[in-house]
């Protein structure tokens, strides 16, 4: 399985890996909102974080449809489907080789990109924990999604129709969490809830992904 | 090794739910090459699938000893991106082995080894993805057009490669159409041709993904 994740690792940074896509599209929304809703520092301080929150999980969808598209085209799907690896295994690794190439650059790039929106500056703290804490559940819930949609050509809208529904609550919480910690309230409970989805979602989605995986394999 | 043979007891395998070969039984015991004909369409594909445990039979079971199987398809799995010392050595840390060395001396790869895969040519591409059998330490190949985009030579390797690996007790299902030059036997899948119009063969779609 080290294995897998060093190769996936691998692809996403030579040439035509997509690397930096996500990171890319985020530093575009972060700037253009500033543009859009105008230079009132306190309105943008005040949807700063809800912002950064939508754009991580939009930055996150973006690269969903790699995650097992490519394996899937060129035969490696079937060559580890009946490699020795578990395929709750293989589900789960390159579930966190996208979290670590796409989700973890954002969690770290959000707190610079808050400043671009004149975030206070609790909020550099807050934001890098929710979004720590949340963003394994994007890619995991995304890792389902794109199992169920890997046989289907140009399959990213109906990808992103069915795993934008299952990201609510994870912004919700998310956002909330944030949003209560900036305010310097008490955020415990937003905090506990998102922890708890990231939990259930690495715990559970594994098996359902590679349960949809083998149906698409047929 | 008697525990390493594959049989197939009244197999019925199926593609989108529809039956194409039924009533399959065969043995492959070790140090046996079983060559699959049949024309383009009867359905060789579907069974090594099947055997491979890639999709379940539609009826009848497969009885073969538990992570066997080294299956080669059509696609060789390859990432052009990684070189092709990096693509083999992928698969072997994946089944376990080290050693990539005589995989790609046998195959004859030594000399394109930090070559990226994109630049190789089809059947530098397929001798790697043959390579890849060599680094799974299976017992059994299911193979599915091995040869094809291969010139001479490299069939000749591939022949050989083969030879080895029944001598050392492993076996082969191939599903080819030219001559290895091998002592094997021909299983032609053309009499087991499923009727797809039987009346009690109506393809059932809803429980399909479950079944």
């Amino acid at each position: 399985m080290i294995a897998l994740l060093a190769r996936d690792l691998a692809l996403a940074i030579r040439a035509g890996g997509g690397f930096g896509l996500g990171l890319a599209f985020y530093l575009i929304v972060s700037t253009l909102v500033p543009f859009a809703v105008g230079p009132e520092a306190a309105v943008l301080a005040r949807i700063a974080p809800g912002i950064l929150w939508v754009g991580a999980l939009l930055a996150c969808l973006l690269s969903l449809d790699r995650i097992f598209q490519l394996d899937f085209e060129d035969g490696s799907l079937d060559l580890l489907a009946t490699a020795p690896i578990p395929m709750e295994g293989t589900v789960a690794v390159k579930a966190l080789a996208h979290w670590l190439t796409t989700s973890l650059p954002l969690v770290i790039a959000a707190p610079i990109f808050g400043a671009l929106m004149n975030m206070p500056a609790p909020g550099y703290w807050w934001i890098f924990v929710t979004l720590l804490i949340g963003t394994p559940a994007l890619s995991m819930i995304g890792a389902f999604g794109a199992a169920l949609t890997v046989g289907l050509k140009r399959g990213g809208l109906l990808l992103s129709l069915l795993v934008l529904p299952l990201y609510i609550p994870t912004l919700i919480f998310g956002a909330e969490a944030a949003t209560r910690g900036i305010g310097g309230f008490e955020n415990t409970t937003p905090l506990l809830l998102l922890a708890g989805i990231t939990a259930a979602s690495v715990a559970l989605l594994p098996f359902a992904a590679s349960a949809a995986l083998r149906i698409n394999l047929r | 090794m008697s525990t390493m043979t594959l049989e197939a007891r009244d197999l019925t395998v199926s593609r989108g739910g529809v039956p194409v070969l039924e009533g399959l039984s065969f043995r492959l015991d070790p140090g046996q090459v079983l060559v699959l004909r049949g024309p383009n369409g009867s359905g060789k594909t579907t069974l090594l699938r099947t055997l491979a445990g890639l999709q379940p039979p539609m009826a009848g079971e497969v009885s073969l000893p538990p992570e066997a199987i080294a299956y080669g398809a059509h696609a060789d799995g390859l990432k052009s991106t990684l070189t092709v010392a990096e693509n083999l050595r992928f698969w072997a840390r994946v089944h376990g082995v080290h050693d990539i060395e005589p995989a790609l001396d046998r195959l004859n790869l030594q000399a394109l080894r930090q070559r990226a895969a994109q630049n190789l040519s089809a059947g530098q591409k397929r001798r790697l993805g043959l390579a890849r059998l060599l680094v799974t330490g299976r017992a059994i190949w299911l193979l599915d057009e091995p040869t094809v985009s291969l010139d001479r030579a490299s069939v000749a390797l591939f022949a050989d490669v083969v030879r080895a690996h029944i001598s050392a007790g492993g076996a082969a299902l191939i599903a080819t159409h030219i001559d290895l030059g091998l002592e094997t036997e021909i299983f032609d899948v053309t009499p087991f041709k499923a009727d797809p119009n039987a009346p009690s063969r109506t393809p059932t779609p809803f429980d399909e993904a479950f079944a």
